[in-house]
């Protein structure tokens, strides 16, 4: 199964993290504020790029989260930018308390980087995915949450980050994503979602890589003769409610995809707007309560149903409630 | 245990080169995992469990005098899983479903899906903890036993350790050993370039531990030196090991190349490790 294929996205061969690496270069040859902080993952997370060309603003803090989290908040009270970075469970689940005083409360300029998020790290098993990371940041009201769903937004993201007033989290991860949007001129306005299918059947609504997926999930859908609209919540703070709103006023039924646990996650964020606005039937595409275990990306996404065709299928069963059959 | 009492150096010898062995076909045929950080542990995974040290009974894991093992550098799983399957907890054609879908045989340890592994690791940081909870269970339960904790060099940078290490005196864990895989390398580079841990020996005294150290690599006195940590058990005192070893130890190219951190080797290099430990006396 290849992501974006059966809609026709143009594929990218390089992993998101890559291109994250690549983007946060660009950012520290910009911008002098900027400083970077691993906890000794750099050649997986790809900082190892500033580490490479820029070794005086990068500090490999080692294998120490709330050390790590400590340090980056202090260098923002010292007028620099930290981009904080390690794998998303690793600095999320270590040093959640760190974030929270340090960085979410004293509300600081600062991004907070967790990569390899979801399950889609594939073989290094479950102490190593972040399936809740989402719903931790959820518990950090001051956060601004971004969880880009291709290339062209995650370069966008973190060219935005340090405009942004206040704390930072973006999800990076391991594998590639297709193509949603050009290189230039992206269409990326933090909290603002994208449409980017037209359909009034009903609203399939990802983050990530189930952007993609529900991109394929619309093909699925189109040759059943039901159109569906795709919309890119790729800020789950601030929630584009207009836009959720509107997919519930003007397609009546709404599916939810995330790689990520269905407690906590993009999709009752979405459900909470829908159920005070303008309740219709919805389904959730997501990780029920479990742990997900070691082995390949693309096997592990269909036994736990994360994929176009669960989307597709969740889709199906939505338009007949709303349809009352 | 008993089959192990009498086992002689050459007898262990040949068990370590197995498990070099199972470790490079394991992470080989998965294509990732951690062989080099596998490596590093050999000697003093097999004179753990195959050289008299550990009292266990495969054939009931759970045994509650049973002396724990704590792989608290998680990574090292494939080592783990090939000891505990040469000491007879599971059937060795498991070894083979390292990383697998529906696999008991994960990726990093998790407590319970294979009889023997005792925690679940694979955020650094966490097993010495552990390793005094075991003890205080055992002390309040009347249960005698030992715990043997392997930590990463990498690994005690985290703060969880030095909490551990605070409270193991306080509590007088005479019956914790600690072992640490001093093989100078984490994932990023040389500890002494990153976060430098020296001196060591003296950061350990200091916070009341007992510190020995030895050439990891050195079968005997490995041996000889868990015998007497165990032996100092009446002292209160918590006992650490610190093993000087080498990274990859048993391929050279591994050996010489830190970057192979997390990285299967490609069948090619496969078949140059295999001949190399092979040859190995
Ligand atoms: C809390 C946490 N942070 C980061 C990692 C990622 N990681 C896995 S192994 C490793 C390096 C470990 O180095 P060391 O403890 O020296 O073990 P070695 O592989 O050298 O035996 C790192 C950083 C992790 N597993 N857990
Ligand atoms: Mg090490």
């Amino acid at each position: 199964m290849q992501l974006g294929k059966l809609a026709g996205l143009q594929e990218c061969d390089v992993p998101l993290r890559n291109i994250f690496g690549d983007a946060l270069l660009d950012l520290v040859r910009e911008n002098p504020r900027v400083v970077v902080l691993d906890g000794d993952l750099g050649n997986s997370t790809k900082t190892e790029y500033v580490r490479q060309e820029f070794p005086e603003r990068f500090f490999n803090i080692g294998i120490a989260e709330s050390n790590l989290v400590g340090v980056g908040a202090g260098m923002a009270g010292a007028g620099f930018y930290p981009f904080i970075v390690s794998f998303s469970s690793f600095l999320l689940c270590n040093a959640y308390d760190q974030i929270r005083l340090a960085v979410a409360m004293s509300d600081i300029d600062a991004t907070i980087v967790g990569s390899h998020g979801g399950i889609t790290l594939g073989k290094d098993g479950p102490t190593q995915m972040g399936i809740e990371d989402l719903a931790l940041m959820g518990g950090l009201p001051t956060f601004t949450i971004i969880v880009p769903g291709d290339p062209a937004s995650m370069q966008a993201a973190v060219r935005a980050a340090p405009n942004i007033k206040g704390p930072v989290f973006i999800r990076s991860s391991r594998v590639p994503m297709p193509y949603i949007y050009p290189e230039k001129n992206t269409p990326f306005v933090v909290g603002k979602a994208n449409r980017v299918r037209e359909g009034n059947d009903l609203t399939i609504i990802g983050c990530g890589m189930m952007v993609s997926a529900g991109l394929d999930a619309a093909a699925i859908l189109a040759k059943k003769g039901i159109e569906a609209r795709v919309v890119d919540l790729h800020s789950l703070r601030p929630l584009d409610r207009e836009e959720i709103i509107a997919a519930a006023e003007e397609t009546g039924a709404v599916v939810c995809a995330e790689e990520h646990l269905l407690q906590g996650g993009m999709g009752s964020n979405v459900a909470r707007v829908v159920a005070e606005s303008h309740p219709v039937p919805m389904r959730f595409v997501g990780l029920a309560d479990t742990y997900v275990e070691s082995g390949d990306p693309w096997e592990l996404l269909e036994k736990y149903h994360l994929t176009a065709a669960d989307i597709a299928q969740k889709g199906e069963e939505v338009v007949k409630v709303k349809a009352g059959a | 245990m008993d089959k192990t009492d009498n086992i002689s150096i050459e007898e262990l010898a040949g068990i370590a080169k197995e498990l070099r062995l199972d470790i490079l076909e394991m992470t080989t045929r998965a294509g990732s995992g951690h062989p080099s950080s596998s490596w590093s542990a050999v000697e003093i995974v097999t004179a753990l469990y195959f050289g008299g040290v550990l009292r266990y009974k495969p054939q009931d894991p759970w045994w509650d005098e049973r002396d724990r093992f704590i792989m608290s550098k998680g990574h090292a799983a494939p080592l783990l899983y090939a000891a505990l399957a040469r000491a007879g907890y599971f059937d060795l054609k498991e070894l083979s479903r390292l990383r697998e879908a529906g696999s008991p045989v994960q990726g990093h340890p998790i407590r319970g899906l294979m009889p023997g592994v005792e925690a679940t690791t694979g955020s650094l940081g966490q097993g010495l903890s552990l390793g005094i909870g075991h003890v205080l269970g055992g002390r309040l339960a009347g249960k005698k036993f030992h715990v043997f904790v392997l930590l990463g060099d990498g690994e005690c940078e985290a703060g969880q350790i030095w909490e551990a290490a605070m409270s193991a005196a306080h509590f007088k864990t005479g019956n914790l050993v600690a072992i640490l895989d001093y093989n100078k390398y984490q994932e990023t580079g040389p500890i002494s370039r990153e976060i430098g841990l020296e001196p060591l020996v003296e950061k350990w005294h200091s916070f009341g531990w007992n510190v020995h150290e030895v050439n990891g690599h050195d079968l005997q006195a490995v041996l000889g030196i868990l015998h007497l940590a165990k032996q100092l058990e009446a002292t209160g005192i918590p006992q650490m090991i610190i093993a000087h070893t080498i990274k990859g130890k048993g391929v050279s190219f591994v050996e010489a190349d830190f970057t192979f951190h997390g990285r299967a080797l490609t069948l090619e290099q496969a078949e140059l490790a295999r001949e190399e430990i092979n040859a190995a006396g």
